[in-house]
């Protein structure tokens, strides 16, 4: 049984921290059953399981550290493992930045594990290909497709008091379907922590119509559109945006918030006023860990309030040099947005291009977050409120910060790569050139 | 890849929470690898995004962020010099792991009895971040039961838990046969039976003291300061794979195979502007010991206004104070005109468009579909080979697949299906004559002998094809970089490997570099920047006009390239020569925001 309770991780970890000889020790436990199915051609290509329990303590002497790992659970592996991260600290170079651990902390409650995820055994995997590939051989598509759920708890405990303890659960699928000509091919990912929210048939369902739809694409000039980018789209750059609100890179003049003249830009208004960002792991959508990696509480936190610049992510030791609150990266984020569905984006758009996916996307100047990349899998002319046709995929060069600028509406957020994205409405959004690949 | 199945019996993983050394707070844990955030870009790595999320920004120091996958366990450094078990027992447990399976109805087995190690340094300015010394060791087992793959893996190295594993690997193999539609057929490969192979290192760089590697990194960083970097990250990569693979065909190959990655990124900011500029190493990652940091200066090509490229010697501490200047040099470089151009390509640069739009299309199981839900497929399909006079690139074009140059990543003697490593053709003056293919798909291209280009990462991670070396043959007439721009009268030379893209079917692309000279009437008039060229593959190698000659041609190389659900990686060299590509369309990247 990989999942262990607070309380039987608690005794383990309290067990280890008695072994330790050193200024500080922290213990790591964590345990999960991750699976997944994966299929091409309408066939399964691969599929697994693997369960795992392992125990890391990270022991200190001054600012010397060192950790080593156990995955066996007796008295006399604890122990050893403990003297073994010990020799490894006092023969580590001093970390000048090390900090101090955390006492004990508060920590949120987060709905982050369902039972229905956690449930999942290969019979489940295999139908869910099943529901996927089936519906496509029936019309003579081809289906390539991957499902990954896990279910796992991770507890931490040191020696200054903090104890935490989360379990949490994922559900990750995405299907790319092409027409047997190699002429159409559309894509859809789902991902949750409750699996019974995902179908996998109509997902499939989705990239199908895509793919059938995608066909005849037709070549237009690249230049400046208007486009709809779905969640699916739209969530990769802005999380590469999210990414790199590190301060410290601020500070030190080498980021998109760094300011002419030294300084960085947090308090600016940096984008168009209806944008909004925040994170909050108790959200029912996205529920995420209680805790960051090192232990600091998750908690809400603003990160774009009406297109102000209003928190940016800390390391504990930049924080403590810059004495203020060590706000950690969050694990997902939530771009508010209104009430209309993609559908009405569609209907309220005179001329504009829908984009389904962007693919490999590439940082191509980090001082003005300039990423380039190319729309794949469902790329459509839209014209009087209506889709008209499917067009060859373009590449586009383009910053989040000035496509938030561009902003023309904003729909309701749905649930991408663990966050909450909203399809955007974007203007002038820079395609630079054409692409032949279906 | 068709129709594997695989289980991890027990594989160490230590997850978020369990941070291999606190002190650099970077690390991430996705499958049964570990993930250290940094400065460089991987070609196609997967994660899972929430992952990444959650340990990012933390005290990275990095501008573009990715990650370092580390396997394994961590140990000391002393533990990756004690010497692992000799290889008669490595036999004998490939035995029991053979004859379990046999007895249990497997048809063909194999068998990786693997110890994975590796050694990483992180350091930025005056101050070690983090050293990694990890090792991952362990059985995996291949089967094919009901002309069915199945797999499994153990890190139970006992007589005992090889022979269940083994056990394991057959019953997946029988259980998932009702998948199968048509039965697995491979390749015909004779046994070779005992083999040995070693990566020809002059130095083993495990055995080099870490006070000795830590000193090399703090005197770089000290030189890239003093030459006007406000700030500078520093890494050494060492990695020994020690492998024992035996199958029923009769072959037990012993290998040890090593690679080295020194690399560094500095940063040059100007406050008062608002403005910062970095430049990468120009280094190579190399199937080599320590020696490649020797610097030696036979090694050194001579390139225009006294730039420097370096073969299977590397001069860390110098290039280091090149990058500082240059760095400082870009802040007021002037800003691309866009247009057409005539681009001079280092070999440095050149190495990851020939990964990009020659190694990935050429890959046969990306071809036929099996990676398209994720890499996406290939434009270089089956109908253009068969026809014969598919004009990949221009007559000067000729591109080699290899998995024996020497001090290459690639180069091992035999690969993860034990195989013989050798040389083949994949583009011959201009034409595309070959796929990269592995005993179960070599058939559909019409060939009875696998290309020996199987790999896995790890003992618990299925094998599968994976990019063998890519390299384009440099030209036959005495030409030096100089020679060639010479010849250009309006075109710019890039060195270092920068931004980059392509789409899903390898035809169009952009990519960046890290140093740009604009070249005026056979003249370098000075340096560019915000350059990136885009093209189509086939336009592109269409556009090749000239090549300078074997005196210019290195390698280079990805030390961690990602292919797969769940992802592997693999390390790959490119070779060439510096080569000339006439009127490549050049867009400006400069932005305001």
């Amino acid at each position: 049984m990989a999942i262990l309770s607070k309380e039987e991780a608690k005794k383990i970890i309290d067990k280890v921290l008695a072994f330790s000889k050193a200024d500080e020790i922290s213990v790591g436990l964590s345990g999960d059953r991750t699976g997944n199915i994966r299929y091409a051609r309408n066939s399964v290509s691969t599929s697994g399981e693997t369960s795992d329990l392992s125990l890391s303590v990270t022991s200190v002497f001054g600012k010397k550290s060192g950790t080593s790992t156990i995955n066996e659970f007796d008295d006399a592996s604890l122990e050893k493992t403990v003297r073994r991260a010990e020799e490894i600290a006092k023969l580590a170079p001093d970390n000048p930045e090390y900090v101090p651990m955390l006492g004990a902390q508060q920590y949120a409650e987060t709905n982050s594990f369902s039972e229905s995820t956690a449930a999942i055994n290969p019979d489940y995997r295999a139908k869910a290909a099943f529901d996927s590939i089936d519906p496509c051989i029936k019309k003579n598509l081809t289906a390539a497709g991957y499902l990954e759920d896990s279910a796992g708890f991770s507890a931490m405990g040191n020696s200054k008091g903090l104890f935490g303890y989360n379990k949490a659960t994922s559900i990750d699928f995405s299907i790319t379907v092409r027409t047997a000509d190699g002429k159409g091919s559309g894509y859809a990912a789902r991902d949750y922590n409750d699996a019974s929210k995902l179908s996998t048939a109509s997902a499939t369902e989705v990239a199908m119509q895509k793919a059938l739809a995608s066909s005849t694409a037709k070549a237009l000039e690249p230049g400046k559109y208007t486009v709809i980018l779905e969640p699916t789209a739209g969530v990769d750059l802005l999380q590469n945006m999210m990414r790199s609100m590190d301060a410290r890179n601020a500070d030190e003049g080498r980021s998109f918030l760094g300011k002419k003249g030294g300084g960085t830009r947090l308090g600016e208004k940096l984008f168009d006023e209806r944008v909004n960002i925040y994170s909050d792991p108790q959200n029912l959508e996205i529920p995420g860990s209680p805790f960051s990696g090192d232990g600091r509480p998750q908690e809400k936190v603003m990160w774009v309030e009406s297109g102000v610049v209003k928190n940016m992510t800390y390391s504990r030791f930049w924080a403590e040099k810059q004495g203020v609150k060590a706000v950690p990266p969050p694990s997902g984020f939530i771009f508010q947005g209104g009430n209309e569905s993609l559908a009405d984006l569609i209907k309220g758009t005179e001329k504009g291009i829908l984009v389904t996916r962007l693919w490999y996307i590439r940082a191509v100047d980090p001082q003005t977050l300039l990423y380039t990349g190319l729309t794949r899998d469902g790329t459509f002319y839209i014209e009087n409120g209506q889709i008209k046709y499917p067009v060859k995929n373009f590449r586009f060069n383009e910053s989040p910060v000035i496509m938030l600028n561009n902003v023309e509406a904003i729909g309701k957020p749905v649930r991408a790569s663990g966050n909450l994205v909203p399809p955007l409405k974007i203007r002038d959004f820079t395609f630079t050139s054409l692409s032949d690949a279906v | 890849m068709l129709s594997v199945f695989w289980q991890r019996a027990r594989s160490f993983l230590f997850r978020a929470a369990a941070l291999i050394s606190k002190n650099i707070a970077t690390a991430i844990f996705v499958g049964n690898i570990f993930y250290i955030v940094f400065s460089i870009l991987l070609p196609e790595h997967s994660m899972k995004r929430r992952d990444f999320m959650q340990m990012t920004g933390m005290g990275a120091g990095a501008m573009l962020l990715s990650a370092v996958p580390v396997i394994g366990n961590p140990v000391s450094a002393a533990h990756l010099l004690e010497p692992w078990i000799d290889v008669a027992a490595k036999k004998k447990f490939a035995e029991i792991a053979l004859n379990a399976a046999k007895s249990k109805g497997a048809t063909y087995t194999d068998v990786r009895i693997g110890r994975y190690l590796q050694q990483y340094l992180f350091t930025r300015e005056k101050q070690v971040q983090n050293i990694v010394n990890a090792e991952s060791y362990g059985v995996g087992i291949r089967v094919i039961a009901n002309g069915t793959w199945g797999f499994s893996a153990t890190s139970d190295v006992t007589a005992e838990g090889i022979a269940k594993c083994a056990a394991t690997a057959v019953e997946i193999a029988k259980a998932n046969s009702k998948f199968q539609t048509e039965p697995v057929v491979l390749a015909e490969q004779k046994g070779v039976g005992d083999k040995t192979w070693k990566t020809p290192i002059k130095k083993n760089a495990f055995e080099i003291p870490i006070q000795e590697k830590i000193d090399l990194l703090m005197n770089v960083n000290g030189e890239a300061m003093k030459n006007g970097a406000g700030f500078v990250t520093s890494n050494l990569f060492f990695v020994n794979e020690q492998k024992y693979f035996a199958s029923s065909d009769g072959s037990f190959i012993d290998q040890d195979v090593h690679r080295i990655w020194p690399t560094f990124t500095v940063t040059v900011t100007d406050k008062a502007a608002g403005k910062f500029k970095t430049r990468d190493a120009i280094s190579s990652p190399m199937g080599m010991g320590y020696e490649y940091l020797d610097g030696l200066t036979s090694e050194k090509i001579a390139g225009p206004n006294g730039l420097v490229g370096y073969r299977n010697s590397y001069d860390m501490v110098e290039d280091a104070i090149t990058a500082a200047k240059q760095a400082k040099e870009k802040m007021s470089a002037k800003s691309v005109l866009p247009g057409k151009y005539d681009l001079v390509l280092d070999p440095n640069h050149l190495g990851l468009t020939i990964h990009e739009s020659v190694g990935h299309p050429t890959e046969l199981d990306r071809v036929l579909g099996y990676e398209a839900n994720y890499a996406g497929t290939s434009f270089a399909t089956l109908d253009k080979w068969e026809s014969k006079n598919f004009a990949y690139g221009s007559k000067l074009v000729n591109i080699v697949a290899d998995k024996t140059q020497l001090n290459t990543l690639g180069a091992v003697g035999y690969d993860d299906e034990g195989v013989p490593c050798k040389e083949w053709d994949i583009i011959k003056d201009g034409v595309l004559v070959n796929y990269q293919a592995i005993r179960d798909q070599v058939k559909i291209i019409g060939e009875k002998e696998s290309h020996g280009c199987c790999y896995a990462d790890n003992w618990n991670s299925v094998q599968f094809q994976r990019m063998p070396n890519i390299s384009l043959k440099p030209g036959t007439e005495k030409r030096s970089v100089m020679d060639m721009i010479k010849g250009v009268e309006k075109g710019i030379y890039i060195i270092g490997r920068g931004s980059y893209s392509i789409d899903q079917q390898r035809y169009n692309f952009q990519f960046g570099g890290q140093v740009f000279y604009e070249i005026k009437n056979g003249q370098i008039t000075g340096m560019l920047d915000d350059v990136a060229y885009q093209s189509n593959t086939q336009e592109f190698w269409n556009s090749c006009s000239q090549l300078c000659d074997k005196d210019d041609y290195r390698t280079f190389g990805s030390f961690f390239d990602g292919k797969g659900q769940p992802a592997q990686v693999s390390a790959v060299s490119h070779g060439s020569a510096t080569s000339r590509f006439d009127g490549v369309n050049v867009i400006n990247t400069g932005r305001k925001i």
